[in-house]
């Protein structure tokens, strides 16, 4: 589904991507984890097509086609899904109003009519009970005032709506609580299939309890340096980053 | 609302240019240009007045010329040389109509273009409509319906020959002749406009609408409005606007003056789209209005307004709060891109007890333009628990414009409450990023953004009103993010 080769990327001439080599194939989830500063939130923008970040050599792919040149809205429409670390706020404009623009665009991009009110009305209604969402938070301003976990979960539920073919979750667990984090997890499990996959960008291993990768890459200094299976996050949990950095480094 | 769907605004926004910039070839019955004594005679004697309205007019006319036109105002512009515009311009075709097929087919083919058929806007909304061409009024609809509840709706020139009694006791009495320059040369000079009176009691059943027009090349245009609520009545006026595209300035100095008796409520709405300048900011109309309305005891009046054309605009449509109990609310919208200069606001004037105001105003700036909010909030020293609120919010977009907030406060008076809220945001890329990984373009995400700013203001508009304003405020921004 999606393939990076050697992936050099910079923001401002200063290089933090410095050869990614990434094969994501539909039905896994692969975590992608590292020490601050290592590259992990810049893939995320990297791959979704954020304008400041210059691509300076190396490919991105999805499905066979090099999207290097798409814009973000344009990716999007192939079904790549960003989870943002931090949302921003749309003040006035409602969480509803906004996922049904996101998807009537979309499907815009495609050809297609806009989706009819009452089809609108039963996905929101089927992926809010999905997600455990109080209908009236649906009503509310995007993320204005939203807590940390609402804000996270509203992340999720645009994902719901949008059923992504690639979603990237960028440090999602960040300012979670644990049962915030569980409810965001088994979402995302929810939305699972074999025909999807997912990147889960994590800090901390306590997200890969609830949502269990295939692969685990350890990002540092801009390159994949170890890839495992989920044992490598236990392993980076009870011993720290160190080990990778001085393996790396000998 | 629901009819217009995302497919009508995409064909919109296909035409980049002002896309009201045309012109209708209606002969026309036009004055030489310039101004003095004899002119205003003229204007009257054409119009077949009454000696005491020719008065009035030449009193306003004296006092103008003894005036100076403001410069505090937050716009630059080159002042219009006066004697260089023609003071009256009708449509030859003058006679009334009373069925649309008697109306001129040009001028039918203008409202085709502006989307606002007399004949589709007759059965979607129910909607009256007095429509102004170049000063005359040449089409009154569903008159007969309202003359039923006993409501005049007129153009003024028609009220000044069948009310002149009402006419002569409530014109100047919110706006006198001497009120500031502009008023003056209103007062000397207005062409037509449109009559409103609701008899006490009576809700007009249906929202009153007037679109004005400017037309003719080189006219200024002088539209007086009057609207009288009785006791206890209601009524809902909307006005909207758009102009041809034209390379000369074009002058509009326009009145309006509410009058709402005991318990009666007004509430007056307005779109106004004319030609904002060409991207160089060359052209573009002058918009110098005077709009006031006077509560009595609990009576209410609101402005609502989205300003998103003209060159320079200079409005501040006011309440005086002359009752006790009574309301007064102003809500806009101004948007400004390009080159456009806009300094509106309003000014609340408590007199009365217990009197309440609230204003909301956003400012959307984007291009080289200057937004300026400015309003007054006057207590007067026996105005008794006098209540206001004001909110200005300023959105930028781009580095190049720029957005000002002048609000005065005089409360004389301790008991007074008064609340101002202020902010300033920037539409981020950040925002924008956001929107596009949804799937949602640059264009559209700035739509949303907008849209979701001017909410409070935008609910406050009559149903088929607010979906025209969205589509403006659209619109008026395409292109403003590079």
């Amino acid at each position: 589904m999606l393939k990076i080769k050697n992936l050099h990327a910079s923001v401002e001439d200063k290089a933090i991507l410095r050869g990614i080599d990434l094969h994501v194939k539909p039905g896994e989830v692969h975590a992608i984890m590292g020490p601050n500063g290592s590259g992990k939130s810049t893939l995320a923008s990297v791959v979704a097509g954020k304008e400041e970040y210059e691509v300076d050599s190396g490919e991105i792919i999805l499905d066979g086609e090099n999207i290097n040149e798409l814009g973000p809205e344009e990716r999007a429409h192939k079904g790549i899904f960003l989870s943002f670390q931090y949302p921003v706020e749309i003040p006035g404009v409602s969480v509803t109003n906004f996922v049904k623009t996101a998807i009537n665009e979309t499907r815009k991009a495609k050809g297609l009519e806009d989706m009819p009110a009452n089809e609108m009305l039963k996905l929101i209604r089927e992926k809010s009970e999905l997600l455990e969402i109080d209908r009236k938070f649906l009503s509310r301003s995007l993320n204005e005032g939203f807590s940390g976990g609402e804000k996270k979960r509203n992340e999720i539920f645009q994902m719901a709506m949008l059923e992504p073919k690639l979603a990237i979750l960028d440090e999602t667990d960040s300012g979670l609580d644990i049962d915030a984090l569980r409810i965001v997890a088994n979402g995302v499990n929810k939305l699972k299939s074999k025909d999807n996959a997912v990147i889960v960008i994590t800090h901390y291993q306590r997200l890969l309890d609830y949502i269990i990768p295939d692969y685990v890459h350890v990002l540092h200094n801009g390159r994949i340096v170890k890839t495992g299976n989920k044992e490598l996050a236990h392993e980076l949990e009870a011993k720290g980053y160190d080990w990778v950095k001085e393996e790396v480094n000998a | 609302m629901s009819k217009y769907t995302e497919d009508d605004l995409r064909e919109e926004l296909k035409t980049k240019e002002y896309e009201y910039g045309f012109y209708t070839d209606i002969e026309s019955d036009t004055f030489p240009n310039g101004l003095n004594e004899d002119v205003v005679r003229a204007i009257s004697r054409k119009k077949e007045e009454p000696e005491w309205m020719t008065e009035w007019r030449l009193e306003a006319f004296k006092a103008w010329k003894e005036m100076v036109e403001p410069e505090w105002a937050n716009v630059n512009y080159e002042k219009p040389n006066f004697q260089a515009i023609s003071y009256y311009s009708a449509p030859n075709s003058k006679p009334k109509y009373n069925s649309l097929d008697e109306v001129d087919p040009e001028l039918l083919a203008t409202f085709d273009k502006l989307g606002i058929s007399l004949d589709e806007q007759k059965k979607l909304a129910g909607v009256a409509m007095d429509v102004v061409v170049d000063s005359v009024s040449v089409a009154t609809t569903f008159k007969e319906t309202l003359a039923e509840k006993g409501i005049i709706f007129m153009s003024i020139s028609e009220a000044i020959h069948k009310h002149p009694e009402l006419v002569k006791k409530y014109i100047g009495t919110v706006v006198p002749q001497k009120d500031n320059f502009y008023a003056a040369l209103n007062s000397a000079v207005f062409s037509d406009g449109s009559f409103c009176y609701i008899p006490k009691g009576v809700k007009c059943p249906m929202e009153l609408s007037t679109y004005f027009r400017i037309n003719q090349a080189g006219t200024g245009q002088f539209e007086r409005t009057l609207v009288i609520a009785d006791e206890g009545s209601y009524v809902s006026y909307l006005e909207g606007c758009t102009a041809p595209s034209r390379d000369e300035n074009q002058l509009h100095a326009a009145v309006v003056e509410l009058i709402a008796l005991d318990n009666a409520e007004i509430k007056y709405s307005t779109v106004q789209n004319w030609y904002p300048g060409n991207s160089e900011g060359k052209g573009g109309v002058y918009n110098f209005v005077t709009k006031r309305g006077l509560c009595e005891t609990n009576a209410k009046i609101s402005w609502t307004q989205v300003e998103t054309g003209s060159a320079v605009t200079w409005k501040y449509p006011s309440c005086v709060l002359k009752g006790d109990n009574s309301v007064g609310e102003f809500y806009s919208i101004a948007v400004t891109n390009n080159f456009q200069q806009a300094d509106t606001g309003t000014k609340m004037v408590h007199l009365g007890n217990n009197t309440k105001s609230t204003i909301i105003s956003k400012g959307i700036s984007a291009g080289k333009s200057q937004n300026s909010y400015r309003g007054l909030v006057q207590i007067s020293p026996r105005a008794k628990n006098a209540r206001n609120f004001s909110q200005c919010d300023s959105l930028l977009m781009g580095n190049e414009c720029g957005a000002h907030t002048f609000p005065y406060i005089e409360a004389k008076n301790k008991t007074a409450q008064i609340e101002h809220e202020a902010t300033t945001s920037k539409i981020g890329e950040d925002q924008i990023f956001y929107c596009n990984q949804r799937g949602i373009d640059t264009e559209k995400a700035i739509a949303l953004i907008v849209n979701g700013f001017s909410k409070e203001v935008l609910n406050k508009l009559p149903m088929e009103f607010a979906v025209e304003a969205q589509k403006l405020l659209e619109i008026s921004l395409e292109g403003s993010v590079g």
